[in-house]
């Protein structure tokens, strides 16, 4: 494996950047589109996204050597819906507002490949401190991602920014509605390919 | 049982909750499979049949053993570990009885387990508190309307492939902007049936 001896500060910006996970690796887009109307959601999803990865990443590091190779599949399972079952009642019980949007998508964090790909790539395979660092940047990326969405969703859509008004004027509602998540999600994504491209001499992101 | 109830959630859940394009769920597959008319059409046929199979096993599970044992706020690990067993025993048991129909399908199986949809059908279902029948409904519109979203996308990406798109947006982003279209699109059936 390539990226064993790489230092943890490399770990974490593999994450945020060069392997990030809406952008780059297009996975888990679900809660990219679903959540992002408005910032305070796509923070609290991106959060959430946070500590599951995190956690999943210390626990199956952990207890990787007692692990039986054949059945690591239901037990990464079991792991990652552990963790998202607790942060899911941590949400029912102390943001309900926010819950009641995004509910369904906090506990369908359990399908998310890019969880589940990290535990198996990288965390079944290394030390407890690169898996948190791993976590830490993978999580992160995400989170990034989820802001810089839904920054420009809920500014263009409403004029408002985590429900403060900021622009006047009437704002484009589309970028709200269910197809300007779409829009918003592949007009980023060009742009951070034609920076790739334009600043970096690379050839785009890879289409799934 | 009322027939049009069902008729209405199998239209609801197909058209106007579609599952792609007004709740964003399974998004990864529906960017992934897309790519050819052969293999949205494979995905669908499978998910069809897996979706309504696994809607009725959630719903049994859940009413049956679930409430009466008050633990509820397992959910989300016993849905998916039903899911899972399910769609693997699937899998074997196609290959031991239909070598030639595992090879044509038995991809999109192993594909299905880390679906979003799949899981969201049952979590769905606990939170409405739908019937068997309706549950099974439920079902079936999702993975209807699910296949109804890879059949246009796949149709329209054929076609992509032959358009002069910018080097940025080449592959994923233009696939995203023309989702955005479809969905637009979708916008039109809400308010078709107000439920």
């Amino acid at each position: 494996m390539s990226h064993i001896h790489r230092t943890n500060w490399e770990l974490i910006k593999n994450g945020v950047f060069s392997e990030n996970t809406i952008f780059r690796m297009a996975i888990s887009l679900c809660p990219s589109i679903a959540v992002t109307n408005n910032l305070k959601n796509g923070f609290m999803m991106g959060i959430s996204v946070l500590f599951v990865q995190v956690m999943v990443n210390i626990t199956v590091s952990l207890i990787r050597n007692f692990i039986n190779p054949k059945i690591r599949i239901p037990i990464f399972m079991l792991i990652i819906a552990g963790w998202v079952s607790i942060i899911d009642m941590t949400m029912a019980a102390f943001a309900r507002t926010i819950y009641k949007d995004i509910s369904l998508y906090i506990q369908l964090i359990v399908a998310f490949a890019s969880i589940f790909a990290r535990a198996e790539v990288f965390a079944s395979k290394n030390k407890l401190v690169p898996s948190l660092m791993d976590g830490i940047g993978m999580g992160t990326g995400f989170f990034l991602a989820m802001i810089v969405i839904s920054f420009f969703r809920e500014l263009l859509g409403k004029g408002t920014l985590w429900g403060l008004p900021i622009v006047a004027g009437k704002p484009l509602l589309i970028m709200i509605l269910p197809a300007g998540g779409f829009f918003a999600v592949g007009i980023l994504m060009g742009f951070f390919n034609w920076i790739d491209i334009r600043f970096y001499g690379g050839k785009g992101a890879s289409g799934a | 049982m009322d027939f049009n109830k069902l008729f209405e959630l199998v239209v609801s859940a197909s058209l106007i909750n579609n599952f792609v394009f007004t709740r964003f769920l399974g998004l990864c597959i529906f960017f992934g499979v897309t790519r050819k008319m052969e293999t949205a059409i494979g995905m669908s046929i499978t998910f069809v049949s897996v979706m309504v199979i696994s809607a009725t096993l959630s719903w049994l599970v859940f009413e049956n053993i679930m409430i009466p044992l008050d633990i509820t706020f397992l959910k989300i690990i016993v849905f998916i570990g039903i899911i899972a067993t399910f769609v693997q025993s699937a899998d074997t048991i196609m290959k031991k009885v239909s070598p030639t129909m595992y090879y044509k399908l038995g991809v999109y199986l192993a594909l299905i387990t880390t679906n979003c949809i799949t899981l969201a059908v049952p979590l769905i279902h606990a939170g409405e508190g739908y019937t068997l029948i309706e549950s099974i409904a439920f079902g079936l519109g999702s993975g209807l309307g699910f296949a109804l979203a890879l059949v246009i996308m796949a149709s329209i990406r054929e076609k992509l492939e032959l358009a002069e798109v910018p080097a940025p947006f080449k592959g994923l982003p233009i696939s995203f902007i023309v989702a955005g279209l479809i969905a637009l699109a979708f916008t039109g059936f809400s308010g078709l049936i107000t439920l």
